[in-house]
C-alpha cells in the first residue's frame, strides 16, 4: 500500500479527531458534572461558526474572529443555559432529551432568520492557505494542520485546566461526588454556569475552525453531535482522558475505513460485491465499534473514578 | 367504570372514533386530503404506543426507536424491489427482522443504563440508518419506490383499495392498544414497573428483570416494526429519512405530548404533534421557530402531557 | 381542545388557498434547510415571470401556489399531496432534485394533473417510467455531463477522477462523464449525501492518483465547500478541476466575496448563461438584476422558463386547462420563447437542445458570473429517450 497516502489518510483522521474533541470535551464535562443530556451542544458549534464567522468578516481577519469568538461563546453559553437549562437539572434525562432537542429547531430557525438559509463563506488567511511538503512526498494543506496543533494545545490546556487550578479542582468535585462537593461550600450554580459556558467555547470554536474548510451552515452541529456522543460514550462519561482518546480513535477508524475498507475487501470478495460493501460497511464501522466496546466495558473506557 | 369519567380517556374516544369515520367524514365535508393524513397520524400514533411501552412503562428511553419504521418497511421495499409482493412472505419476514434487530440492539443496549442507553440506542440505529444510506442498490438517500403494495392474494383484501388500507392501519392501532392494555396489566407489566422505579428491589425477589425488560423491548421493536410495514405500504415508497434520528425525537416527544405511561396518550400525542405540524406549517415556513420553544414549555410546565393536563390534580399519582 | 385545532386547521387551510383564481399552479421547491437558497432563486424567478405576464394564461387569472420539499423525499411527497390533493393546483411544477421528484411524480400523475419539472431529470423518467403528462424542460441528469466528457475528450484528458455525491442525480452525473469519455476513470468516490461536507479522505485519494483532472457534482452550498477543499488540498495548481451545476450564480458571489480568484477560468459545460444571446433571455437576465440586484442561476432561468412554458401551453387551449389532450399537444411543440433559445420537445418530453462550454469571468462591473462559449453538443438528446415507450 502507498504509504504517502496511508500518512495522509492518518493525519486527516486525526484532524477529524481533534474536532469531535472540542465538541465532546464539552459535552462530556457537561454531562459528568451536571448528568444533563445536551443535544444543543451541536447548535453551539453552528452559532460558534456563524458569530465567529461574521466577526472575522467584520474585522477583515479570521484570527480576530476566533479570538472574538470565545468571550461571545462565553456570553452565548451562560445565558442559554441561565435561561432554558437551569430548570433542567432537577430533572430526568428524558425531559432534558426532548427540551434541548426543542432548542435544536429553534436555534436553526433562529440562524435562518438572522444569517438566511445559505449560510457563511469565510475565507481563510493566505499564510494558512494551500498547502505544505512535509518531506517524503507528503503534501498536507497547512491549514488542517494547523487545526491539529490548535487541538492540541487546546486539549494540553484544559489538562492544565482541570488538573493544576483551582476551577479544575472544582470540577473534579462536582464530577466524582456533586452533592459532596455541594455540601463543601462549592457555588454549585456558578460551577455549572462556567462549564457550561467553556463547553460552549470548545464547541464554538470546533465550529469556527471548521468553517474555512467546509462553510458554515444551518444544523451543521447535528450530525457532528451525534458522532461525539458516540466518542464520549467510548471514551466514558465525564472523563477529558477518554474523550481525547476516543475521539482521535474514532477519527481515525472512520477516515481509515472510508478510504482503505473497499481495497481491503477485494481481499475476500469480489469487485462487485467489495465495491457495494465497502461504502456501506466503512459507514457503519465506528458504530460497530461504540457497540463492541459497551458490550464489554458498559461504562466506557475510562470511567471517571467515583462514578 | 371511573374510565368513563376521566377526561383523557373521553378525548382518547374522540380521536379513535374521529380515526374511524374520517374515510366518510373527510371526502363528505370536502376534504378529501385528510383521509391520507389520517392514516399517516395513525402509523405514528402505533409507534408511539409501542414507544410507550418501553419508555413509559419500562422507563427505557430509547432514541433511535425509529429504526424499526425503517427495518420494517425496508424489508417490504427490498423484498418487492426483488418482485416478492405476496404478504404472506413479506409480513412475516418484516416483523422477524424487527425482531432479530431489536433482539440484538435490546441484548446491547440492556446492559447500559441511563444517559448511556439513550445514546447507545442513538447509535444504534445511526448505524442502520448508514446501512440504508449507502445501500446503493436500494437507492441510498433516495429511497426506493415501492411499485405493488403487499399482495395478499384473496380477492375481498387488497391494500390497493382505499378503505381497506386505511381500516387495515387502523384496526392494528387498535389491536396495539389492546395488546399494550393487556401486557401493563400483567405479571409483565407488572415487574417492569417495578424494575422502572427501583430495580434492585425487583431483582431482589429473585426476578432477572434483564429477560423481561428485553422482552418487551423486542415487543416494541416488533410493533414499530409493523407501523414501518404499513407506511412502506401507505406511501409505496421507503426512504432513510424514515429512521433519522430526528425522527425518533419526535416519537418520543408525541408520547410525552399526549401522556406517558397512559393508554391512550401516544394515540392522542400523534394525533396533536402532527396536526400541529401540518397547521403551522401551512401558518409560516419558519414554523420551527414557533415549535421549538412551544417543545419546551410543553417539558417544562405539561409534563404530564395532555392527560396529565386533563387529569385533575388530585387525581394524579 | 380538539375542536378548537380541528377549527384552527379549516382557518388555516382557508387562508392558505386564498380568493380561488381561474388557474392554480402548484410550485414544489425547496424552502426550507439550507438549500432554500436555491428555492429562493426559483421563487423570484417564478414572481418575475408572472409579473411578466401580467398574472394571466390564456386570458384567465394565475395563481401560483408553492409547496416546500423540506429537501426531502417525502416530505417533497407530501407537500406534493396537499397540493394535489388540497389545494386542487391544476397543474404541478417545479422540483430541484431528482430524488423528490422520483417519490412525487406517482401523486401528480395518479390524479391525472399534468407534471412539469424546472430542474430534476432523473433517468428512469425518461426512460422506462417516462409518462404522457410529464415534461422536463431543464435537462436529462446525464446530458450535461455528457457534455462535459466531450469538452474533456477536446481538452486532451486522459486520466479522470470521478468526485460526486451517492444520490439520484450524482450517479446520473457520473454515468453522463463516463458515457462520452474517452480516457480512463482512474477513481470514483461517491460520497454521503448530503451531510459529508468534508473531502479529505478523497481528496488524499485524488492526489495518490494523479489524473489529469477530476469531475464533480456539488449542487447548492456543498459546491463552494468542495471546490475550498480542492484549492487547499493544493490540488489547484496540479491538477484541473470539471464540475457541472455546481459553479452557479448562487455560489460565485460568494466566492467573490471571499476572494478566491483562482475559481475565475474554470470551466463547465451547460445548456444556459445568463449571456446567452437571444432576446427572452436578455429580457429576462436584465429585468431579474433590475429587480434582484443579483445574476439569475441556472435555476431561476429554468423556473421563469417553465412559467412561460405553461403560459404557451394555456393559451394555446383559449384557458380551458382542464382539456389535458390540448395542454399535452401544445406542450409537446414547445412552442414559446425560452431563454435557451430555439429548442425541440423530445418523443420522452425532455429537450433536444445545445450545450454549450461556459467559463467563470468578470462581467464589465466586476461581478463574477458565467460566460457562455463554443457548443459543445448540438440538438443533443438524452440517452434514455429510446427506452420510453409512451401512447
Amino acid at each position: 500500500m502507498d504509504y504517502v497516502l496511508l500518512t495522509e489518510q492518518f493525519l486527516n483522521g486525526f484532524q477529524l479527531g481533534i474536532i469531535l474533541f472540542l465538541m465532546a470535551a464539552g459535552l462530556t464535562l457537561v454531562f459528568g458534572i451536571m448528568d444533563l443530556v445536551n443535544l444543543s451542544h451541536g447548535s453551539m458549534f453552528m452559532i460558534g461558526a456563524f458569530v465567529g464567522g461574521t466577526l472575522a468578516l467584520v474585522t477583515g481577519s479570521f484570527i480576530f474572529g476566533v479570538i472574538l469568538m470565545i468571550p461571545a461563546m462565553l456570553v452565548i453559553g451562560i445565558v442559554v443555559e441561565r435561561i432554558s437549562l437551569q430548570t433542567l437539572y432537577a430533572r430526568d434525562h428524558l425531559d432534558q432529551v426532548l427540551a434541548t432537542f426543542g432548542l435544536i429547531l429553534f436555534f436553526n430557525e433562529a440562524v435562518r432568520l438572522i444569517w438566511g438559509p445559505e449560510g457563511l463563506v469565510v475565507p481563510l488567511p493566505d499564510f494558512v492557505d494551500g498547502s505544505v511538503a512535509l518531506g517524503a512526498g507528503i503534501t498536507y494543506p497547512v491549514y488542517r494542520i494547523v487545526i491539529i496543533v490548535l487541538g492540541l494545545l487546546v486539549a494540553l490546556g484544559l489538562y492544565l485546566l482541570v488538573s493544576r487550578t483551582r476551577i479544575g479542582m472544582l470540577i473534579r468535585a462536582g464530577a466524582s461526588n456533586r452533592a459532596m462537593a455541594g455540601a463543601l461550600g462549592v457555588n454549585i450554580p456558578m460551577l455549572f454556569s462556567v462549564v457550561f459556558g467553556i463547553g460552549a467555547v470548545l464547541a464554538g470554536l470546533a465550529g469556527l475552525i471548521i468553517t474555512p474548510i467546509t462553510a458554515a451552515q444551518i444544523g451543521m452541529g447535528e450530525d457532528v453531535l451525534i458522532l461525539a456522543f458516540v466518542v464520549i460514550v467510548i471514551g466514558g462519561i465525564g472523563s477529558i482522558r477518554g474523550a481525547f482518546i476516543a475521539s482521535i480513535l474514532t477519527g481515525v477508524i472512520d477516515t481509515m475505513g472510508r478510504s482503505f475498507l473497499d481495497v481491503f475487501l477485494l481481499l475476500f470478495l469480489p469487485e462487485n460485491a467489495a465495491e457495494s460493501a465497502g461504502p456501506a460497511l466503512s459507514s457503519m464501522l465506528i458504530y460497530v465499534l461504540m457497540a463492541a466496546i459497551l458490550f464489554f466495558r458498559p461504562q466506557g473506557l475510562f470511567p471517571p473514578k467515583g462514578a | 367504570m371511573d374510565a368513563l369519567r376521566n377526561p383523557t380517556n373521553i378525548l382518547s374516544a374522540i380521536v379513535i372514533g374521529l380515526c374511524a369515520i374520517v374515510p366518510f367524514a373527510a371526502p363528505a365535508v370536502g376534504e378529501p386530503f385528510y383521509v391520507i393524513v389520517f392514516a399517516r397520524i395513525m402509523i405514528w400514533a402505533i409507534a408511539a404506543v409501542s414507544l410507550n411501552l418501553i419508555m413509559g412503562y419500562g422507563g427505557m428511553i430509547s432514541f433511535g426507536h425509529a429504526v424499526y419504521l425503517g427495518v420494517g418497511g425496508y424489508t417490504i421495499g427490498i423484498l418487492a424491489f426483488h418482485g416478492v409482493t405476496s404478504a404472506w412472505i413479506q409480513w412475516p419476514l418484516a416483523i422477524g427482522a424487527c425482531a432479530l434487530i431489536s433482539l440484538i440492539f435490546g441484548a446491547i443496549s440492556l446492559r447500559t443504563r441511563g444517559v448511556y442507553f439513550i445514546m447507545i440506542t442513538l447509535a444504534l440505529a445511526q448505524m442502520i440508518f448508514f446501512l440504508s444510506v449507502s445501500a446503493e442498490r436500494y437507492g441510498s438517500d433516495d429511497g426506493l419506490n415501492i411499485l405493488t403494495r403487499s399482495d395478499f392474494g384473496v380477492e375481498f383484501y387488497d391494500l390497493n383499495h382505499k378503505l381497506t388500507m386505511y381500516y387495515t392501519i387502523f384496526a392494528v392501532l387498535v389491536a396495539s392498544v389492546f395488546v399494550s392494555w393487556r401486557l401493563v396489566n400483567s405479571r409483565f407489566g407488572l415487574v417492569m414497573r417495578g424494575a422502572k422505579s427501583n430495580d434492585t428491589r425487583v431483582q431482589a425477589v429473585g426476578v432477572s428483570t434483564y429477560l423481561y425488560r428485553l422482552s418487551a423491548f423486542v415487543i416494541a421493536g416488533v410493533m414499530c416494526g409493523i407501523a414501518g410495514l404499513l407506511q412502506a405500504n401507505l406511501e409505496n415508497f421507503v426512504s432513510p429519512d424514515m429512521m433519522d434520528w430526528r425522527r425518533s425525537g419526535e416519537l418520543i416527544f408525541m408520547v410525552v405530548l399526549g401522556g406517558m405511561s397512559t393508554l391512550f396518550g401516544p394515540v392522542t400525542g400523534a394525533f396533536v404533534f402532527l396536526m400541529l405540524s401540518e397547521v403551522l406549517a401551512s401558518i409560516t415556513h419558519h414554523w420551527h421557530i414557533i415549535f421549538g420553544p412551544f417543545l419546551v414549555l410543553v417539558v417544562l410546565f405539561a409534563r404530564g402531557g395532555i392527560a396529565g393536563l386533563l387529569t385533575p390534580r388530585s387525581a394524579r399519582e | 381542545m380538539l375542536k378548537k385545532l380541528m377549527g384552527l386547521a379549516a382557518i388555516v387551510t382557508l387562508m392558505a388557498s386564498p380568493a380561488a383564481a381561474d388557474i392554480k399552479i402548484g410550485f414544489v421547491t425547496t424552502l426550507t434547510t439550507p438549500v432554500a437558497v436555491i428555492g429562493k432563486d426559483m421563487r423570484d424567478a417564478v414572481e418575475l415571470a408572472m409579473e411578466h405576464i401580467g398574472g394571466k394564461m390564456g386570458g384567465e387569472d394565475v395563481e401560483i401556489v408553492y409547496g416546500d420539499d423540506e429537501f426531502n423525499s417525502q416530505k417533497g411527497k407530501q407537500a406534493t399531496e396537499r397540493l394535489v390533493l388540497r389545494d386542487d393546483v391544476d397543474i404541478v411544477a417545479g422540483y430541484i432534485w431528482s430524488n423528490v421528484l422520483l417519490a412525487s411524480a406517482p401523486v401528480v400523475l395518479n390524479a391525472n394533473k399534468i407534471l412539469i419539472s424546472a430542474n430534476a431529470g432523473p433517468s428512469p423518467l425518461a426512460g422506462a417510467q417516462c409518462h404522457e403528462n410529464f415534461f422536463n424542460i431543464a435537462w436529462q441528469n446525464d446530458q450535461t455531463p455528457m457534455a462535459l466528457g466531450e469538452l474533456l475528450n477536446q481538452q486532451g484528458v486522459k486520466s479522470l477522477y470521478l468526485v460526486a455525491p451517492n444520490y439520484a442525480a450524482g450517479q446520473n452525473m457520473v454515468a453522463g462523464v463516463e458515457r462520452t469519455f474517452n480516457g480512463e476513470v482512474v477513481g470514483k468516490d461517491m460520497t454521503v449525501w448530503p451531510s459529508q461536507r468534508d473531502w479529505s479522505a478523497e481528496l488524499s485519494k485524488v492526489k495518490a492518483a494523479k489524473p489529469d483532472g477530476v469531475f464533480t457534482f456539488y449542487p447548492g452550498p456543498a459546491g463552494p465547500a468542495f471546490i475550498k477543499q480542492y484549492q487547499q488540498a493544493g490540488l489547484e495548481g496540479s491538477v484541473p478541476l470539471y464540475s457541472v451545476y455546481t459553479l452557479d450564480s448562487i455560489s460565485l458571489p460568494l466566492f467573490q466575496k471571499a476572494g478566491m480568484e483562482t475559481v475565475l477560468g474554470t470551466k463547465m459545460t451547460q445548456f444556459w448563461a445568463p449571456d446567452l444571446d437571444n432576446e427572452a433571455n436578455k429580457k429576462f437576465v436584465a429585468d431579474f438584476r433590475a429587480k434582484y440586484g443579483r445574476y439569475p442561476s441556472f435555476y431561476a432561468a429554468q423556473s421563469y422558463d417553465s412559467i412561460l412554458y405553461i403560459k404557451s401551453a394555456v393559451d394555446a387551449v383559449g384557458g380551458k386547462i382542464s382539456d389535458t389532450d390540448g395542454m399535452r399537444a401544445a406542450l409537446e411543440s414547445a412552442d414559446f420563447p425560452s431563454i435557451r433559445g430555439a429548442f425541440k420537445m423530445g418523443n420522452n418530453h425532455f429537450p433536444i437542445q445545445n450545450f454549450y462550454e461556459r467559463t467563470v469571468v468578470k462581467d464589465a462591473d466586476g461581478n463574477w458570473t458565467t460566460a457562455v462559449g463554443r457548443t459543445v453538443l448540438k440538438d443533443h438528446q438524452d440517452p434514455y429517450a429510446s427506452q420510453c415507450k409512451m401512447g
